[in-house]
């Protein structure tokens, strides 16, 4: 039977895929923890993209020659394995776009503008990422919806009983992010789904930290949209998706407009291809497409239930250590499922200080506000180092972060 | 690649600045002040704010306070020193270049803003925005 923890030997396999972190920093060994900005990626995506460009590349759609057919068809193909990997009906609700910004965006824009009026509201929660808060902002100014923030409690999770009071008839759209790229809590979102359906209101997801960790069936879940990034989950950059009921894209009027994106153009107007292609205009990044497809196989491979299931580990191990490590101060993790991601501060060093400390000795870690300031305001944290894990990570490597906090804490407090 | 290149700052070598950081000169605020200005890089939330007096056309006193990193911090004690007694023209002159030199350690470019925040706001007190340098990061 097959093993729903990964064994020390098969982590050891996976880094052999992965040629970066063989790197050395300052002469010393790589140690990546900056997976919630991005992560690394195995050999097998970067090969597929370069195999692809030497053997397939070709603009894709409405050419004759065999080039532009292969490439058509690795790019459709794209979509069905996004959409099998993610529970979607069909490969018509997979819209390919840059990220899981773009996607937002599109959601804001063109569902919003389509669908909202005046006296609609919008409820998103204080952990959302800036780019699941600027666009419905830029909504709100532009035809005056309302939009109002679930906050967190002082554990870190969201306030589920203020939510229940957020949530209205009024509500037209739930905008919540699975999990927090800043507090790493995975928040409840069957429970705000339901609360969501209560008043009718769509729900939207931001997969970007969750869908690279947790099994997600969008249909089961019943959610009416959901967005990703490739690039957070061993993907190229320059792709994501969002995942929309087919009936809602049907709906929604096209966000940005060109070629490909049409059925027919005379002077005096258009119509739209059929999905997702209606909103894919211009040449998109099918390089990318291929590389994804390649991503989402190979974490299939390995399974992501097992991937979860090691991260967990790993979540529990850092989480004792950092209690008994009295000069760290860290955010969160207190109630609740988190993914194995950190943010917390040297107590008196300043974040950026402790990185440049950290990545003197080849460790990677994000310090700043993780374009997450209204959370970061709501904790009334000014800043703060983050250390996010993947699959590849290691005990090794989150020993080795221990200690040389511990150094860093004795240089700058001394 | 440049695999030897320091990426960032040695922290053997910030010892020299974590003695201006702990024991920062020229700290304060002068009121009433002949020229002042505050600024901050919003990424990293690091805030500087510089005032001075002159008699004469040369800097008789001068204050900085703020928050932030050691290299943002430091940074402001080390001009703050080096323009004390200095011609107000001669402080037009001082480029990117004479900052960094006087900080001693090698900066690596991803703390160059916090390096580099004081001079700015140093040349916005007096100037306004002419001569700050910030052109140069277009």
């Amino acid at each position: 039977m097959e093993q729903l923890q990964l064994s020390q030997s098969e982590i050891e396999k996976i880094r052999e895929d992965f040629p970066i972190l063989n790197r050395k920093i300052n002469d010393k060994q790589l140690i990546y923890l900056d997976n919630a900005a991005t992560t690394q990626k195995p050999l097998s995506v970067i090969e597929s993209m370069s195999e692809f460009l030497k053997k397939s590349n070709a603009n894709i759609h409405r050419a004759i020659h065999i080039l532009s057919y292969e490439a058509t068809l690795a790019y459709e193909n794209a979509h069905k394995i996004v959409a099998k990997f993610i529970g979607a009906k069909s490969f018509r609700e997979i819209v390919f776009v840059r990220n899981a910004t773009e996607a937002l965006n599109l959601i804001a824009h063109s569902f919003g503008e389509r669908f909202l009026t005046s006296s609609d509201e919008v409820v998103l929660t204080i952990m959302e990422h800036h780019s699941n808060i600027v666009p419905w902002l830029i909504l709100r100014d532009k035809i005056g919806i309302k939009v109002k923030f679930i906050k967190t409690k002082e554990d870190g999770t969201l306030d589920y009983d203020e939510a229940e009071k957020l949530i209205t008839k009024r509500t037209k759209l739930l905008g919540v992010i699975q999990a927090s790229n800043v507090l790493g809590t995975v928040n409840n979102i069957l429970r705000l789904r339901d609360l969501a359906k209560s008043v009718n209101a769509k729900f939207l997801v931001d997969g970007a930290q969750s869908l690279p960790h947790i099994p997600i069936n969008v249909s089961d879940l019943g959610c009416d949209f959901f967005v990703a990034s490739a690039h957070k989950m061993v993907g190229p950059t320059g792709i994501g998706f969002l995942y929309a009921k087919r009936e809602l894209l049907e709906e929604m009027p096209p966000f940005l407009t060109g070629g490909d994106m049409i059925r027919e153009v005379t002077v005096d107007g258009a119509t739209w291809n059929e999905l997702p292609f209606k909103f894919e205009a211009g040449t998109p990044a099918f390089t990318e497409a291929v590389g994804f497809a390649e991503a989402i196989k190979y974490l299939q491979n390995i399974k992501i239930e097992r991937i979860l299931n090691y991260e967990k580990t790993l979540e529990k191990y850092i989480l004792e250590k950092l209690k008994t490590m009295s000069f760290i101060e860290f955010y969160g993790h207190q109630k609740g499922e988190h993914l194995a991601l950190f943010s917390f501060n040297i107590k008196g060093v300043h974040p950026h200080d402790a990185a440049s400390f950290l990545n003197s000795f080849g460790i990677a870690v994000r310090s700043g506000n993780h374009c997450a300031q209204p959370l970061m305001n709501h904790l009334k944290i000014e800043n703060a180092l983050r250390a996010s894990f993947y699959f590849y990570n290691t005990n090794n490597e989150a020993e080795k972060l221990f200690s040389t906090l511990e150094e860093a804490n004795k240089f700058f407090n001394r | 690649m440049e695999e030897n290149k320091p990426l960032d700052i040695d922290p053997l070598m910030m010892e020299f600045l974590l003695d201006h950081y702990k024991h920062p000169h020229n700290y304060g605020e002068l009121e009433p002040a002949e020229m002042s200005y505050e600024d901050g890089n919003p990424s990293c939330g690091d805030q500087i704010k510089i005032s001075l007096n002159t008699k004469n056309g040369i800097v008789d006193e001068i204050k900085f306070k703020g928050k932030g990193c050691i290299v943002s911090q430091s940074a402001a004690s080390i001009l703050t020193d080096m323009v004390k007694g200095k011609k107000i023209e001669d402080i037009k002159t001082i480029s990117r270049e004479e900052m960094l030199e006087n900080l001693i350690i090698p900066i690596g470019p991803m703390r160059l803003k916090c390096a580099l925040l004081a001079l700015k706001v140093l040349k916005r007190a007096i100037w306004g925005k002419q001569f700050d340098g910030d052109d140069e990061d277009e």
